[in-house]
């Protein structure tokens, strides 16, 4: 049922840039639609891990907009360094996705 | 939440939950769970309180402190928008606006290598400052900045 | 219905859109749009589309990979980049979409009426097979530059007939593309106008297409934005994968070479 996100992590220096997208209604439960309200369904928590190490623990609320994008810079980083992103929504589904730091152009 | 209930409630009678939960998996060392989420600010409808929440009741401007966004939001749906913190020892980083109808957008945590730097896409329904509230050293800073919205971007 | 015609109310019109954007506030969008395009929701449909190709669907369960673009069946880097094409298959010239719609009657036996009526996806839905697919197969061509050959008769006969479509004036309000789009610094409300009888503005035009529309939350593709012109303008509504449509696409990608394809392209 979730989707898979598109992560990219590239080494700028010593630093890995990550760009995550997630698909994801992020609805505010005040939307109406001809069958009524769509009920509140957003991402919660998003944690970005590095190497096992959590770098970035966030908390969303139903205002991030919809397939949410994340941001984040992690000093330290070598090639080949794993990060790891899980998000978990309101209604307790969960997604973890994984990519090694490759090379910046 | 539901799966994590069911497995701790299996694990009680075991010499120790947080031993037992390690093993089970759910605690790897290294690997935290989830901060607890904010229900109180992000359910408060008053900045005032949302800083409550955060511990934020008294801040100082900063300069070094950047918000970049678009100064006119085309689609007040999707503003992008980035907070670079340049202060020392960057714990948190908060996104507010203002005018929302529950005004706090988004907590970051950092930890580990994380730099004070995050950037994400959030929904304006009108006109209003975006406000970052940056936690370093314990003390708790801030910075504004205007976002235009024509037409607005909640429903 | 009424039919406004006259003086009076084109002018009115006309005054309308060609307000110029106060040069401040152009500033403030390209800081927005850098930010929005770099990191594009839109992305996520490129896998979907991948997907979409290699599967073996349709009452005759195959896959895509025998349908040609142009440069032979399979062969995708680079194609996208010379359509509007003629196809000696269909005799005729046709746009990625018009592609699609082909091969997927012919290779895997689906109706093309009944693919064309879901090809314009609902907002907010996954999105429909054509925009996946149309993406996916653009993006092959990413970091290349359009290069539409006119080399066959029909080519080129779509080609005026293109230029002749943008140019003409039409229906109950009188519009021609080139009233919107033939004049720089033009907008409707906020809404920034591409200068397509521009190299720059016709580039752009050829060369962001498919892309996510941020309203909507899906992937749209050229034949949507000229259905959706065609609606505003209103004019009859535009069938999909006609001649029209094919016909303006070919003049625009055209007039559009040497720009370097960069999909899916962020709209608002």
């Amino acid at each position: 049922m979730a989707e898979p996100m598109k992560i990219r992590a590239t080494l700028q220096g010593d630093t890995a840039d990550v760009r995550i997208l997630m698909r994801h209604p992020m609805e505010t439960g005040t939307r109406k639609t001809s069958s009524g309200v769509v009920p509140l369904h957003f991402i919660q928590s998003v944690v970005v891990q590095h190497n096992g190490k959590t770098v970035l623990d966030v908390q969303w609320s139903q205002a991030i907009s919809r397939d949410p994008f994340l941001g984040l810079r992690v000093k330290g980083a070598k090639l080949g360094d794993k990060i790891s992103v899980t998000w978990t929504d309101n209604k307790g589904d969960k997604r973890t996705d994984e990519v090694s730091v490759a090379a910046g152009s | 939440m539901r799966q994590l209930r069911r497995q701790f409630l299996k694990l009680t009678g075991s010499a120790s939950v947080l031993t037992a939960a390690v093993s089970a998996g759910l605690l790897k060392s290294g690997n935290a769970l989830a901060s607890t989420w904010n229900k109180a600010g992000f359910e408060s409808k008053s900045v005032v309180d949302i800083q409550k929440s955060l511990g934020a009741t008294s801040m100082t401007d900063s300069k070094n402190i950047t918000i970049t966004a678009p100064d006119i939001a085309e689609n007040g749906a999707i503003v992008p928008v980035a907070v670079t913190s340049k202060i020392p020892n960057t714990q948190s980083i908060t996104i507010i606006a203002e005018k929302n109808p529950f005004p706090l957008a988004a907590s970051f945590e950092i930890s580990g290598g994380g730099e004070g730097y995050v950037s994400t896409r959030v929904k304006m329904g009108q006109t209003s400052n975006v406000r970052a509230i940056v936690k370093a050293d314990g003390k708790f800073y801030t910075a504004v900045k205007e976002v235009k919205v024509t037409v607005g971007g909640c429903g | 219905m009424e039919i406004m015609r006259g003086a009076g109310f084109t002018a009115g019109v006309m005054l309308l859109v060609t307000l110029s954007l106060p040069a401040a506030a152009q500033n403030d969008l390209s800081v927005g749009r850098k930010m929005l395009v770099e990191d594009n929701p839109g992305e996520l449909w490129i896998d979907q589309g991948k997907d979409l190709y290699y599967q073996k669907r349709g009452p005759k369960k195959a896959s895509l990979e025998q349908c040609d673009f142009g440069m032979g069946p399979g062969k995708l880097e680079g194609a996208a980049a010379r359509l509007p094409r003629y196809f000696a298959d269909t005799d005729r010239v046709e746009d990625l979409e018009s592609r699609l719609l082909t091969c997927m009657s012919t290779l895997q036996g689906f109706d093309k009426n009944e693919v064309a009526k879901k090809a314009i996806s609902s907002p907010r839905s996954r999105g429909s097979d054509i925009e996946a697919l149309a993406l996916f197969i653009t993006s092959k061509s990413n970091g290349m530059k359009v290069n539409v050959t006119l080399s066959h008769q029909k080519e080129y006969d779509a080609y005026k007939a293109g230029e002749y479509l943008f140019y003409r004036r039409s229906g109950q309000t009188d519009f021609s593309c080139d009233q919107c789009h033939g004049e720089a610094n033009k907008r409707i409300r906020l809404q920034d106008l591409l200068h397509m009888t521009s190299a720059a503005g016709a580039q752009e035009v050829a060369s962001t297409w498919p892309a996510y529309r941020g309203a909507h939350y899906v992937v749209r593709t050229m034949q949507w934005r000229l259905n959706d012109c065609v609606w505003q303008m209103r004019l009859p509504d535009l069938k999909y994968g006609t001649d029209y449509s094919i016909a303006l696409t070919t003049f625009l990608n055209r007039r559009g070479n040497d720009a370097v394809i960069q999909v899916p392209g962020f709209k608002r």
